[in-house]
């Protein structure tokens, strides 16, 4: 029968093979998996227990050009989730909501970033309360997933003081992560918004960090250090021209009521000194999200406080500009700083069918071109320009560069407006061929009509005037700096214009301005205002000492009524830096 | 001769007891995660469920083979009501929560009678193949041992419990080649269920039918025998698409995912997958005892029963598998000689067909981790954690060493 010893010896042989063959199939599988694709599997099993967790740099530190700091950072946290799906993340922040309180925006911001970015843990906070953070971490183990970690949050010490130049930072939005410019920023990251934050944003931003969290299949965090933390690194600083006490001392006189603008400069660098917009806003407040409140409070302002009314707001110039038409007559060799005009001023001046005034009703009399510009007499002017004709004014207005950007390094400066060449076309353009007449001229010819120039770009001209015909590109950052020939006229034109502006001060529209021991030269204007014909614009631009400049100083008042009032602010910006100068000499000195 | 029985064959207790320690020292191991969960403590009750088996299995080997084959009719009769009970009162637990496969009384799960309904059957087909005088040499001759398998493979697969039926299957084909049935009327046997696999390509089962005609054409059986082997396969190539869609989703899924790991990594896949990121960066040497990132983080799923041998290979690298499977050999290399000298034909099936229960076992659980089998949810002897299947094991190693010690003492009678 089939149990014979021979028939199971034989099936007792197959069965051993097929036993030791299976079980060997078995180990070579084993040893292909585990000797041969080692490395594949190793790197997958990592992927699964690690996660990493970028750890957020810090910006770069803004100095003054004294090593005061403009801008650093201060310790802070965020507050981010590994979330598996948007469920998970919805009812974490449910849960949190219990504890503290979260708005529905915050909620929205959050299953925002996760769907821009699901590799990296989603931010729930980006600037946690203390309160949050210790409310949490006694919670810890309730919350699997969460990571709380330290998130450098900028600061600006003199907050208001500096918004105007600094800008400020915030995160980065969906319309931003769109841009090539912002290529490898992820969602949730902080970014210069405006001001230099925003110019030298490539610059500030450090490099992010990584720290590696040992997770299990849940998502929980069950390690902290699974592997050697790769640390942030904060980029070098940056040192800007700033004189940051000047800065402070420019926005002390602003204070909560003035509303306009300033731009104080070094006339041969183009070294910025000081730029001051007002009324400021509070830069520190829109770090980690701004509040809905405050948000609305500067939206709402009607003073308009996130609008850069140094480089971004146009005014008609007025009387400042003066200077520009005298100087294209010097250098057409129409006029000499002695000449006198036709017609005395008697207050007004016929011209066609229309009448021009004088600001000065009573008139000035016969006046030569230096004590025109000094008692800033608009009837010499609109006579000068009419010597000078339209053609030539515009060109030479755009020649000094009333059309242009200085080129600050900040975002989104304004161009000035100014017509373009050939002025008829221009003119015709906008008015209509018989729109207008020859009296345009006279309105150019003392800053008024169509032009109208930001603060920076009145301030930058008159650098040119303080160092005889180099206009200096403003520069707030350390750099190289670049200056351009605007006008050229001998040494005893341009020292002949210099004494006339520092007349201005000295006995002129300025007089109630002057200093003791600083001579000032500059010249008001008092520019008419299309929103509100009662109410001027008020403008100062010059520069001390007189004799070997130091510093130029704009100062621009919105309704400010009358020059004299700017220039009163220009003058102790002036003296405030010039003072402190000597008394830092004598002290090194002695 | 009686009191030596365990000691007279000293490496079957002993390979045994070493795959044992091996098996709880791993269950250990499975619950050193770090999210603790009840696994930290199982190892206990696996101790507690190894001395339990010892104990049974000395009792067994204490008894005689005859009063083996005297009763195991009441055995296979008593599984068999078992699983109809369990039909009506089987409740889901552990790893197998969705099928019935649990008996329990009064809230208190006392076993899987599935465990109990293999050694059943294994004795139950040992007594009526070793009583034909001549192994049967038509398919009709089969039908008794067919029977014997099919009432409780379909008992089990009412759970669903289809590693078990898988288990089943093996037993029975392995029981009647040990029986002397000729090879081609085993694949004739088999022909319906390869065609069904099959079916799912139209051209591999045309080809496989061609074959089928070849072998019916060279064995010239039955005319009748011919037709019904033809017909079955017919019907089971055409049945095969029908019933795939009465499989449930979960089946269907992890059979597609066996012939396709990548389809669905998130879903039915990520236990193959786990598995074998587990196996494969253990690499030679492993990470180190209870150190397995994938198992301590809860990657690798079931890593304290049906996936415990890739903890062995994250752990304990190819050299703890290699002892594993070593062991594994010696082990079923060792029943198969046992089987072999036997002193009598129900022994020596007896023998054997436990040893195919143990191999089937091993390849099946051991192949689904490396991904060389699908997922079905099959326990490793000796390692997977589960009462039940750790005392059939020992239950197993009892009637080894009687059938053993028996045939040594018969020396005259089938010896090698």
């Amino acid at each position: 029968m089939s149990f014979h010893p021979n028939e199971v010896q034989r099936r007792a042989r197959v069965a051993s093979a097929l036993i030791f063959g299976g079980l060997l199939l078995l180990l070579g599988t084993f040893f292909r998996t585990q000797v041969l694709q080692r490395a594949r599997y190793v790197l997958a099993s990592e992927e699964n227990r690690l996660r990493e967790i970028p750890l957020p740099a810090p910006r770069g530190v803004i100095y003054d050009r004294t090593g005061k700091v403009i801008a650093d950072n201060l310790p802070g946290y965020s507050i981010s989730l590994l979330a598996r799906n948007e469920d998970t993340l919805r009812v974490t922040m449910r849960r949190i909501g219990q504890l503290v309180t979260v708005t529905p925006e915050q909620v929205g911001a959050a299953m925002r970033r996760y769907r821009r970015d699901r590799t990296r843990p989603t931010v729930l906070f980006g600037d946690a309360s203390f309160e949050l953070v210790s409310t949490l971490e006694e919670q810890r183990v309730d919350f699997p997933g969460l990571i709380i970690q330290s998130a450098p949050k900028r600061h600006y010490p003199d907050g208001p003081a500096v918004s105007a130049l600094v800008g400020y930072t915030g995160e980065i939005s969906d319309a931003e992560l769109g841009l090539d410019q912002f290529g490898d920023y992820k969602a949730g990251q902080q970014v210069g918004k405006d001001g230099i934050e925003r110019q030298y944003e490539s610059r500030l931003r450090g490099r992010e960090g990584v720290r590696f969290v040992e997770v299990d299949a849940r998502g929980r965090v069950v390690r902290e250090n699974a592997r050697e933390d790769l640390l942030p690194e904060a980029p070098a600083p940056l040192y800007t021209n700033i004189d940051l006490d000047l800065q402070r001392f420019v926005a002390g006189i602003f204070g909560d009521s003035l509303i306009g603008a300033v731009v104080a400069m070094e006339p041969h660098s183009g070294e910025v000194l000081a730029l001051h917009s007002a009324p400021t806003f509070d830069p520190n407040r829109f770090i980690g999200g701004i509040p809905q409140s405050y948000w609305d409070q500067l939206q709402s302002d009607p003073r308009r406080p996130l609008y850069n009314k140094a480089i971004k707001g146009t005014y008609p110039p007025g009387s400042i500009w003066k200077l520009q038409t005298a100087i294209i007559a010097m250098e057409a060799g129409l006029v000499a700083i002695d000449d006198r005009m036709p017609a005395p001023c008697t207050g007004s001046f016929q011209y066609g069918n229309r009448v021009y005034r004088c600001w000065d009703h009573e008139g000035h009399g016969d006046l030569t071109l230096a004590e025109a510009i000094e008692h800033s007499c608009d009837v010499y002017f609109y006579q000068l320009g009419l010597k000078i004709g339209l053609n030539r004014l515009v060109a030479g207005g755009i020649r000094l560069g009333s059309r242009d950007r200085t080129g600050i390094d900040l975002p989104a400066e304004n161009r000035s407006l100014f017509p373009s060449d050939p002025p008829k076309k221009y003119y015709d353009e906008r008015f209509g061929p018989r729109g207008w007449s020859n009296g345009v001229t006279l309105n150019i010819s003392i800053g008024q009509g169509e032009n109208s120039q930001t603060v920076v770009n009145m301030a930058r001209f008159y650098t040119a005037l303080a160092t005889g015909g180099m206009s200096a590109r403003p520069e707030i950052v350390r750099g190289q700096s670049e200056r351009k020939q605007v006008f050229d006229l001998s040494a005893g034109q341009v020292r002949s214009l210099q004494e006339a502006l520092a007349n201005v001060v000295g006995r002129g529209t300025a007089a109630g301005s002057r200093l003791e021991g600083i001579a000032v030269a500059g010249k008001t204007g008092t520019a008419q205002n299309a929103q509100d014909v009662k109410r001027d614009h008020a403008w100062f631009v010059g520069y001390a000492p007189a004799d070997d400049p130091k510093i130029v100083v704009a100062v621009m008042l919105e309704f400010g009524l009358h020059g004299s009032r700017a220039a009163r602010i220009a003058t102790r910006i002036m003296e405030h830096q010039l003072k402190q100068k000597v008394v830092l000499l004598s002290e090194t000195e002695g | 001769m009686r009191s030596s029985r365990i000691a007279s064959d000293w490496p079957l207790p002993v390979l045994a007891l070493a795959l044992t320690a091996f098996g709880i020292t791993m269950v250990y191991s499975a619950g050193q995660t770090d999210v603790p969960t009840f696994v930290g403590g199982i190892w206990r009750n696996q101790s507690v469920w190894f001395l339990l088996g010892v104990c049974v299995a000395y009792a067994i080997s204490r008894t005689s083979v005859r009063l083996l084959e005297w009763g195991s009719v009441w055995v296979y009769i008593g599984a068999c009501v078992l699983l109809l009970l369990l039909i009506f009162i089987g409740k889901g637990a552990g790893t197998a929560a969705s099928t019935k496969s649990w008996l329990a009384i009064g809230g208190i799960r006392l076993g899987q009678p599935s465990e109990l309904a293999k050694i059943a059957v294994v004795l139950m087909l040992a007594r009526v193949l070793s009583v034909q005088r001549v192994a049967p040499t038509s398919l009709f001759g089969l039908w008794r041992p067919a029977a014997i398998t099919l009432v409780p493979w379909l008992l089990i697969m009412a759970q669903p419990d289809l590693g078990t039926g898988i288990v089943f299957i093996g037993v029975f084909f392995a029981m009647l080649f040990w029986s002397g049935v000729s090879w081609p009327l085993l694949v004739m046997a088999a022909s319906p269920g390869i065609s069904l696999v099959l079916a799912f390509s139209t051209g591999v089962w045309g080809a496989w039918f061609f074959l089928l005609a070849a072998l019916l054409y060279w064995q010239k059986p039955a005319w009748l025998e011919s037709t019904v082997i033809v017909g079955a396969n017919l019907v089971m190539g055409v049945v095969a698409p029908v019933l795939w869609d009465g499989l449930s989703a979960y089946q269907q899924n992890r059979l597609l995912v066996f012939l396709d790991p990548s389809s669905d990594p998130r879903g039915s896949a990520y236990h193959v997958i786990q598995s074998q990121v587990a196996i494969g960066s253990g690499g030679f040497f492993g990470k180190g005892f209870t150190l397995g990132s994938q198992k301590r983080l809860a990657f690798l799923p079931e890593q304290h029963t049906d996936f415990i041998f890739p903890v062995i290979g994250e752990e304990l690298g190819f050299l703890g598998v290699a002892l594993a499977l070593g062991l594994f050999a010696m082990l079923l290399l060792r029943t198969v000689s046992i089987a072999a000298r036997s002193s009598t034909p129900f022994a020596s099936l007896v023998a054997f067909g436990l040893t195919a229960a143990w191999f089937t076992h091993i390849v099946v659980n051991i192949g689904m981790t490396v991904g060389l089998m699908p997922i079905t949810g099959i326990p490793l002897p000796f390692f997977s954690y589960g009462g039940s299947f750790m005392l059939a094991c020992w239950m197993s190693v009892g009637i080894l060493a009687l059938i053993s010690a028996e045939g040594r003492g018969k020396a005259d009678a089938l010896v090698i």
